[in-house]
């Protein structure tokens, strides 16, 4: 007798896990830096417009073709054209690198949680040095939270090629996130149906947590009035129409197999066409609702600066000139500038250098994207809140939550097909099967836990999954619709759920989509191949920073990062990170600490 | 007699002058912040202040030295600015004017520092001297890092529940194989009769049996 497929309990299941699985770190950590960078409210339009035209029918394909297969990515495409099957191995492949390195950051995320119960919070006061009559260096001239992350979380090597030793804290929290994943992929659907219940919904409840904390924070209208203002000039940028169709492209997750594997563990007459929509508009209102919590933390944290370094500027001026305290004020500053440049002409022009010109608008600008904004941003404004314990321990579990419902996704994209094949699910037990999966990328994740593992995980971010996922749905849409042919998948649909689709789904399907996806991908190629060297940002802990610039200038640096998958750093300032590129393996050091350009 | 002593007087004040002054040799400024430490509470810095702070300084000298001879009269401070800050310089009680080392100074500030501020209700950000770096206290440290505690008991959680669904998952294997080999050791044994595979007993004839599958295809054949 064969054993039937497992299946969701109700397909409420289904639709958490497509939930889970789409709405994730890019939600939170990409979507506020794009439409930051891309004309703010007017970012939306793109956005939208590229939702309708790549993400809805494009998510509709792959869940029709898992629901219709009822097998993983290798079977599903060995089923519509046995020349295809390449297309499956190659989802296998992505997702088996994605895998490896993206727990990674449910290891951080675990490490933050774990140092998260502690007053104060360990990220808000510099170490003291070593006979104890200030604060360490390293952290003195960055800040707390950037030295937080790359001393002590991640203890970070000056250069790629400077491995370092595997740090044993990293690797037990990466461990520890591994036997979470394990636990909740064990039984299959039965046990990560449940599972998802909580990993979609929780993220929710802490955003709204979030929203209303962050909306009462001082300052935060200054950060939403910033991003909500829109520059409608910036929809004449070709980038910005590229990046919003990037961003729901991957956003989605498309091209992985995960979206296939969930659906095979459909029933045959779910009604994928209404999940379709419900997850892809979910998705896409979660990451403006993120975006607009992320704002106003960005405008608390700015507000925040800019009122120390206007306190640190009235100290300076009161310190020098032996000026009463309480004489210089916030609204009097700038009088009173001008008024002890007059009078003290010289000693006034010693002390310019120091004299920062605080701008609200300055702090602002920088944009962050990716573990800068998660780890060192938000850390930054939740130490400055009351009852910080409270609101770290909730944001670290909410980024726990979205990281575990993305690698549920990704492991089940290895293991459905694994599973499926008759040759090994015969002989070993599911269980074993993801034993082995997760053990295996347990060890392989052990690299990232070394001192250079960042960079690695910046090689890995950036190049493991673009151009070959931009690849595989390019040739899984031509092959559903000219290969299989749409009028017969037309069938299977009508057979399925019992309508058809309309005209809408199948000339984005035939003729829409694909172009969209051929025009990003040549332009990714030729981008990568215009780049030439490629380049990564190092942390030099040794550099003696004259300017004294230290967390402003560092974001300077990692907000010069450009919009797309590949690195193109423009100008960065003095800090104490230092550009090196990266040419086949062989770094080079093309810039070593001067402000200017490379 | 007068003249003498005005000229006493007047040498006395210059030498004074002459050992107090800004960047003077063991002179150390002063800066203190009381509004921003008080706020509303902030008292004013008048005379009474400063002979606080000269009792204090010469209070942390005889802690220090351990002899008794430095008086409030040592202590001399000059160009008190509004900011509040000063200079102020300690006079050798046994040497006339001479100042006493200012590593000697520095070394009893340091010993003494927690009884000054609090003598003026002040901290080491907001009562600085400037040549004297404090020594910062390290923060609490308890003998196992918190989070190592936290990361213990989370892994035994999920072990545990790891453990527990693999043996579960084990057990129902094993049942299933028992009964499976149980029906077979039961076929052996007796002749029964079988229908689809299923041993009459098992299925209840009297109550009979419906089929789920060929219920629901009733709906699909046409009424007569």
């Amino acid at each position: 007798m064969e054993k039937s497929r497992p299946l969701w309990d109700n397909p409420l299941q289904f639709v958490f896990a497509c939930i889970s699985y789409a709405v994730g770190l890019g939600n939170v950590w990409r979507f506020p830096y794009l439409c930051q960078m891309y004309g703010g409210g007017g970012f939306l339009i793109p956005y939208l417009i590229m939702l309708i035209a790549e993400g809805m029918p494009l998510l509709y394909l792959e869940l029709a073709v898992g629901q219709r297969m009822r097998q993983g990515s290798i079977g599903a495409w060995k089923i519509i054209s046995p020349y295809l099957c390449g297309v499956g191995v190659a989802s296998v492949v992505v997702s088996f690198f994605l895998s490896m390195y993206y727990n990674v950051i449910n290891a951080w995320a675990f490490w933050y949680l774990f140092h998260s119960f502690q007053d104060p919070l360990p990220w808000a006061t510099c170490p003291l040095n070593s006979n104890r009559t200030g604060y360490e260096e390293e952290c003195e001239k960055t800040s707390s939270t950037q030295y937080f992350w790359y001393r002590q979380t991640l203890n970070i090597a000056p250069s790629l090629e400077a491995s370092g030793s595997v740090q044993w804290e990293q690797a037990l929290c990466l461990t520890l996130a591994w036997l979470v994943v394990y636990l909740c992929i064990l039984r299959g659907t039965a046990s990560t149906g449940k599972v998802v219940y909580v990993t979609a919904s929780l993220p929710y409840c802490v955003l709204i947590i979030y929203l209303i904390r962050g909306l009462t924070l001082h300052g935060a209208v200054n950060g939403l009035v910033y991003m909500f203002t829109p520059k409608l000039e910036q929809l004449s940028n070709p980038k910005t129409w590229i990046s919003a169709a990037t961003q729901i492209f991957f956003s989605l997750g498309l091209g992985f197999g995960s979206l296939i594997a969930f659906a095979s563990y459909n029933e045959p007459s779910n009604n994928c066409q209404r999940h379709a929509v419900i997850v892809s508009l979910i998705n896409s209102t979660t990451s403006i609702f993120a975006s607009i919590v992320t704002f106003s933390i960005y405008g608390f944290k700015a507000t925040f600066n800019y009122e120390s370094c206007i306190n640190k500027v009235i100290l300076l001026l009161l310190n020098a000139f032996d000026l009463e305290e309480g004489s210089l004020t916030a609204d009097n500053l700038n009088e009173m500038k001008d008024h002890l440049m007059a009078t003290y002409p010289q000693e006034y022009a010693q002390l310019m250098p120091q004299i920062k010109n605080c701008s609200l608008e300055a702090e602002l600008d920088t944009a962050v994207q990716g573990t800068g904004l998660a780890f060192i941003v938000y850390s930054e404004a939740i130490k400055n809140m009351e009852v910080p314990q409270l609101y770290s321990v909730l944001y670290f579990f909410m980024l726990l939550m979205l990281g575990i419902g993305s690698m549920l996704g990704n492991t089940a994209a290895i293991l459905t097909p694994l599973t499926d094949s008759r040759v090994i699910a015969s002989r070993f037990p599911k269980e074993v099967i993801s034993g082995v999966v997760c053990f295996m990328n347990c060890i392989i994740g052990l690299i990232f836990t070394m001192e250079a593992g960042n960079y690695w995980f910046d090689i890995f971010n950036d190049y493991a999954a673009t151009l070959s996922l931009l690849l595989i749905v390019l040739v899984e849409t031509i092959a559903v619709c000219y290969i299989y042919g749409i009028r017969r998948f037309e069938k299977d649909l009508y057979t399925m759920i019992g309508c058809k689709p309309n005209w809408y789904w199948k000339i984005m399907w035939a003729f829409v989509s694909p172009l969209l996806i051929i025009s990003l991908f040549i332009f990714y190629l030729t981008d990568y191949i215009l780049t030439g060297t490629l380049q990564y940002q190092a942390w030099d802990a040794t550099q003696v920073n004259v300017l004294g610039l230290g967390f402003f200038s560092v974001l300077n640096l990692s907000s010069c990062k450009d919009t797309s998958f590949f690195p193109n750093y423009t100008v960065p300032q003095s800090g104490l990170l230092e550009v090196r590129s990266w040419n086949q393996g062989h770094p080079l050091i093309l810039w070593k600490g001067k402000p200017g350009k490379t | 007699m007068l003249r003498a002593l005005l000229l006493l007087v007047s040498v006395v004040a210059i030498a004074h002058a002459e050992l107090c002054k800004p960047d003077a040799q063991n002179a150390f400024k002063v800066r203190i912040s009381i509004k921003t430490a008080l706020g509303d509470n902030a008292y004013a810095w008048d005379a009474n202040e400063e002979y606080l702070f000269r009792a204090m300084v010469a209070f942390a000298m005889r802690r220090y030295s351990s002899k008794s001879t430095t008086q409030i009269s040592n202590v001399l401070l000059c160009n008190v600015t509004d900011r509040v800050s000063f200079w102020f310089v300690v006079t050798d009680s046994s040497k006339n004017v001479t100042t006493v080392p200012g590593s000697e100074v520095e070394a009893a500030i340091r010993m003494n520092r927690n009884r000054i501020n609090n003598a003026f209700l002040l901290s080491d950000k907001t009562l600085q001297f400037l040549k004297i770096t404090s020594t910062l206290s390290p923060p609490v440290e308890p003998s196992t890092p918190v989070w190592i505690i936290v990361f213990g008991v989370v892994l035994c959680l999920i072990v545990a529940g790891i453990v527990f669904l693999i043996v579960s998952g084990i057990q129902k294997h094993k049942k299933k194989n028992k009964e499976s080999t149980e029906r077979e050791n039961l076929e052996e044994k007796v002749e029964v009769t079988l229908e689809n595979g299923i041993p009459c007993e098992a299925l209840d004839l009297k109550a009979g049996h419906i089929n789920g599958v060929f219920a629901a295809e009733d709906e699909r054949f046409t009424s007569l």
